[in-house]
């Protein structure tokens, strides 16, 4: 489904942070990404993401090259994902319910899916009580879950989480993971990123190390080692 | 869908402008002072424009004619001159029509009256007051006037004086004031516009930047171009309705009061009046240019973060 396939990437200062990787991640996946801070995990999401572009090699989306994607072509492939950020990145002058129905309004979709599904996903995400509160009236908890009802609601093939529990306290914490491990067993992608030992081990899943760019390690049942 | 989408960036662009209450205000603020900077320019070009006209039209060519010449001797000078090409009207005043102005202007000075009546007869000959279609043409008539030129023929011994020549440095510095204030009105006109461009994009810039990153997670959610262009337009053109409004509901009182202090000074012209006839074309063209302006402005600047 996603496919790394020799990628490096240099900055004009020299900086190399990504170092020959080749990686490739199946469909129905849950791959946790860990390393620590500058090992290039957050680099690798932005080439997913397209945010940026390698200095060598090829990312692909089933058959497509990532980065040769232009204008429409591109805003297909980025509704085929749904990201998650640490910092949540919640549209602030919009509403909980706002937020999530502007990914469907973006995608083109009917007012009457949109006035069904938004409260549906803001209520398995447990905030149908507060789908009218605006980003600064909620907690940071309540803000990820905003962001992963958003995420989702387009049903994408495939879920980005960027250290999404790293501003949350463990009960938060919990309750997201266990949110994206909902969506994985419904069928999606998910691709984590992590600093959070806890995390890793519980899962119990893929796990792929970085290390100064490159991946030191790929286990498909592993935990959090450095 | 075309509909629908339009409907959500409407939608979106409505809520977007009232949400982002200080944005949008500091952003009519500055399109408000834009726009008044504006409308004065245009008001203060009608007044001088007018103030020139009633110049213009104070300036004339008078041909004086002794005391002993006939009407008919006038009438064949004015038929002449009434002839030429240049000349736009031509005004008599008869003797006795110039005793009686002389005697209305000096009615307070009765040391002057005293000595007109010692004089007994009327020493005031009639004249013609001739009115050039430009002002740059007078020395066209004067020398068409003159005794070389053949046009009085027998009629220029009636002729007194022709006072071009006396007043023709007047003219000439009237000519040069025409010429000079029109070029430097539309340069200045050029600056004022361009300047009040730069102020409104600049804002409407630093406004935009406020949103970049909102902008970004709009792309990564994947919003078209479109869809996230459409309302920070819509938020523009409502800055650019509402600051019209303002501007013009500011000068409606700001004329009236301006007229009253200054009617007397712009040779009677009612600036009140005077915007009040051009408010349909006035408030027109401030919501057409300030519309053009800001959604010009906010599409270059969201353009910028669009390079997700």
């Amino acid at each position: 489904m996603l496919y790394f396939d020799k990628v490096s990437k240099e900055y004009e200062n020299g900086a190399r942070v990504l170092d020959d990787i080749s990686l490739t991640i199946n469909k129905g996946e849950l791959v946790s990404v860990v390393g620590h801070s500058g090992a290039g995990k957050t680099t690798l999401i932005k080439m997913l993401l397209a945010e940026e572009s390698p200095s060598q090699g090829v990312v692909s989306f089933n058959s497509d090259n990532i980065h040769t994607l232009r204008g429409k072509d591109m805003t297909k492939y980025r509704r085929k994902i749904g990201v998650v950020f640490q910092d949540f990145r919640l549209i602030p002058n919009k509403t909980a319910y706002e937020n999530v129905a502007f990914a469907m309004e973006a995608a083109g979709r009917h007012d009457d899916e949109i006035a069904s599904d938004v409260p549906h996903v803001l209520d398995l995400v447990d905030l149908k009580s507060k789908m009218h509160h605006f980003p600064h009236q909620l907690s940071g908890g309540e803000q990820q879950r905003v962001a992963i009802a958003r995420a989702i609601i387009n049903r994408p093939e495939i879920i980005i989480a960027d250290e999404p529990t790293g501003n949350l306290d463990p009960l938060n914490t919990y309750d997201i993971v266990q949110i994206l491990k909902k969506i994985n067993d419904l069928g999606t992608t998910v691709i984590l990123t992590t600093h959070n030992k806890g995390i890793v081990d519980n899962l119990g899943r893929r796990v792929i190390t970085m290390e100064n760019g490159k991946v030191v390690r790929d286990q498909k049942s592993g935990r959090f080692t450095m | 869908m075309r509909t629908v989408l339009w409907k959500r960036i409407g939608l979106a662009g409505l809520r977007g402008f009232y949400r982002n209450r200080t944005v949008s205000l500091s952003s009519i603020f500055i399109l408000t002072i834009t726009l008044s900077i504006i409308t004065s320019f245009y008001l203060f070009r009608a007044v001088f424009d007018y103030t020139l006209v009633q110049v213009k039209e104070k300036v004339d060519v008078r041909v004086y004619f002794k005391t002993d010449a006939t009407e008919e001797q006038i009438m064949e000078v004015k038929a002449k001159l009434l002839g030429l090409t240049d000349v736009q009207t031509i005004e008599y005043v008869s003797r006795d029509q110039a005793l009686l102005d002389f005697k209305k202007k000096h009615e307070g000075d009765q040391l002057t009256l005293q000595a007109l009546d010692e004089l007994g007869a009327n020493p005031f000959g009639a004249s013609l007051s001739v009115v050039a279609k430009d002002t740059s043409r007078y020395e066209a008539i004067a020398h068409q006037l003159d005794e070389s030129s053949g046009l009085l023929g027998d009629n220029k011994t009636a002729i007194d004086k022709i006072n071009y020549f006396q007043i023709k440095d007047s003219i000439d510095t009237l000519n040069n004031i025409i010429g000079w204030t029109n070029t430097v009105g539309f340069w200045l006109s050029i600056m004022f516009v361009l300047m009040s461009c730069m102020i409104v994009y600049n804002t409407i810039r630093l406004a935009i930047f406020v949103y970049r990153d909102e902008i970004a997670v709009m792309k990564l959610v994947g919003a078209s171009n479109m869809f996230i262009r459409g309302p920070f337009v819509v938020e523009s053109m409502l800055y650019s309705v509402v600051a019209t409004v303002i501007t013009l509901a500011v000068f409606y009182p700001a004329t009236i009061w301006v007229t009253q202090k200054t009617v007397f000074f712009f040779e009677g012209m009612n600036i009140h009046a005077f915007y009040m006839a051009h408010i349909g074309t006035l408030s027109l063209a401030l919501l057409i240019f300030g519309a053009l302006l800001t959604t010009v402005s906010s599409l270059l600047a969201v353009r910028k973060y669009l390079k997700v």
